[in-house]
């Protein structure tokens, strides 16, 4: 059953398109996730599908109903955090949760999820007086006030400490247990991994890859890399030229080598042919960051920046 | 009322109560200006060329008025733009209740302070400066009225196409002081050349300035004055309800 079917959406901003024909079923109780470089379009699905936006073309329907047109149906029974969002600067954090319990017929308590995401001792600080993570803490806390059957959550864990991403990650998993179907636009490899069912990749307006977090890393061109340091020094294009390698890489004298399982073998062959010893070798699996980067042909984004 | 709409007229009774400037300006400066006009002797005296009244039975009206004005215009629309830049209308627009409620909430919190300004002004009038109250009290309140639904509703354009909070406060600024001047804040309507005068009775300040002083002498205001508050308050809110940007 799909609670969230989006077709042929299409929106554009004077000439720019930004998204140019997304096709998108979510199935009740999935994580989907929406990974994709900056303006490819993910922000704009979103809020056609929380129904802030009227799409120029296409269909929406979120629980049987048009988000932008129905909102009495739809608004009761959907949980967003956007990320251009806020708050009235002089409310606190217990009014807020006071003001957003009171929206809902079903809330959930709010003190007990400002417990969970460690603003407890902030109930009476101000909102304009938050850090930017404590204020999206408290929007990931309001967007799962009201026991969401669909939340909607765009770059959730943007600008938060590791400690604290590990909460609101728990804290989405236990919603989907829950049943809560959630869409969740994300920048970290390590959360779309870690939470999400299906991975959808958005690039200039499309879609362009749909599947399991491990489907997408198996579709990737370079499934294996391998590292190690040579006895002598090798020319990188003749690894280049060995059968199945597809990227070769230097980082000081250290050589890591992208390509499938036969590269492996052509350059164990290679080296041992010509008496160089691959020294500290490892061979690893390529992960979802390298099928994005395959994908996408972008950068990935790491914890760190 | 729904909840949502109860529950947002609630908080925005809090948070407006954090804004001391706010309040200070229309709830006690229009008295604090009465006290101050009333304390120069030659104000308390009977005037001819004022139709046997005082400068002081003259102020009561304008700072009411003053108080409808500093609410509608220098308060309320910076309240709306930086909702709007904030992205609270839009936050809001996400959940079951409505940012119209919002803006809602802020029109009558405002109309609230204005209506307590005004009994505070009238109140020390009569006690302190023996200025007599309205003689005839409904008109009074029915110009009053339209007056604050006409200054609201200019706030509103002011608030609405206003893209950021800082430019609503000068867009504010400049439409203030021509507001106060036909209220007559520099000079009492009454005692404008003639004019200058019949094209202030067609400004919202200055019909309802006339309006107000008509009724405190027990008559009722002329159908002008009450024409010229409603044709401002319906066309205001016309183009604030049509021009309203929630984004």
């Amino acid at each position: 059953m799909n609670i969230i079917d989006v077709r042929g959406l299409r929106m554009t901003y004077g000439t720019k398109v930004a998204v140019d024909g997304i096709d998108l079923q979510v199935d009740e109780g999935e994580i989907l996730g929406i990974l994709g470089p900056n303006g490819a379009g993910k922000t704009t699905t979103v809020e056609c599908i929380a129904g802030l936006r009227r799409p120029d073309a296409g269909s929406i329907s979120v629980a049987g109903h048009d988000p932008y047109l129905e909102r009495a149906a739809v608004t009761p029974i959907m949980g967003v955090q956007l990320q251009q969002a806020g708050l009235q600067g002089k409310l606190t954090v217990r009014e807020a949760l006071e003001l957003y319990t009171s929206f809902y017929a079903h809330p959930r308590d709010g003190l007990e999820l400002v417990e969970r995401l460690a603003l407890a001792e902030s109930l009476d600080v101000r909102y304009a007086k938050l850090s930017g993570g404590q204020q999206q803490r408290l929007a990931i806390a309001l967007a799962l006030i009201g026991r969401p059957r669909i939340a909607l959550l765009d770059e959730l864990s943007t600008g938060l400490d590791p400690r604290s991403r590990r909460d609101v990650w728990d804290l989405v998993d236990e919603a989907r247990a829950g049943g809560t179907t959630v869409i969740l636009v994300t920048h970290l490899m390590e959360e779309a991994h870690k939470l999400c069912d299906r991975l959808a990749l958005v690039d200039r307006g499309r879609i362009t890859a749909l599947d399991t977090p491990d489907g997408l890393v198996a579709r990737s061109a370079a499934p294996t890399i391998m590292a190690f340091t040579p006895s002598r020094t090798v020319d990188n294009s003749v690894l280049w030229d060995l059968p199945g390698v597809t990227d070769v890489r230097r980082h000081g004298d250290r050589i890591e080598l992208s390509g499938d399982d036969d590269s492996v073998h052509a350059t164990l062959g290679w080296l041992a042919r010509h008496d160089i010893r691959a020294g500290r070798l490892r061979v690893t699996e390529s992960t979802l960051d390298d099928a994005y980067l395959d994908l996408t042909g972008e950068p990935v984004l790491t914890e760190e920046n | 009322m729904s909840t949502p709409a109860r529950t947002i007229l609630r908080t925005e009774s809090k948070l407006f109560l954090r804004e001391p400037g706010s309040l200070f300006w229309i709830v006690a400066f229009p008295t604090l200006l009465v006290v101050i006009l009333g304390s120069i002797p030659s104000f308390r005296d009977h005037s001819k060329d004022l139709g046997g009244a005082r400068v002081i039975d003259l102020y009561i009206p304008i700072s009411i008025l003053l108080s409808a004005i500093m609410a509608s215009i220098q308060s309320m629309p910076g309240v709306l733009a930086g909702y709007r830049e904030q992205r609270v209308l839009r936050r809001v627009a996400t959940t079951p209740a409505r940012p119209a409620h919002l803006l809602a909430a802020q029109y009558v919190l405002h109309g609230a302070a204005v209506a307590m300004s005004a009994v505070l002004v009238l109140v020390v009038g009569r006690v302190v400066f023996d200025v007599r109250l309205p003689g005839s009290v409904g008109p009074y309140v029915l110009v009053l009225a339209l007056a604050l639904l006409a200054c609201l509703a200019i706030g509103g354009v002011v608030g609405g196409l206003a893209p950021t909070a800082r430019i609503s406060s000068a867009i504010g600024t400049v439409v203030f002081f021509p507001m106060m001047f036909t209220a007559g804040l520099w000079a009492p309507v009454q005692t404008m050349p003639h004019g200058l005068r019949t094209v202030v009775e067609l400004t919202p300040g200055g019909a309802a300035a006339r309006g107000m002083d008509q009724a405190a002498l027990g008559h009722w205001p002329a159908a002008q004055f009450l024409l010229v508050l409603v044709a401002w308050a319906v066309v205001a809110a016309g183009a604030a309800a049509r021009y309203f940007r929630w984004e």
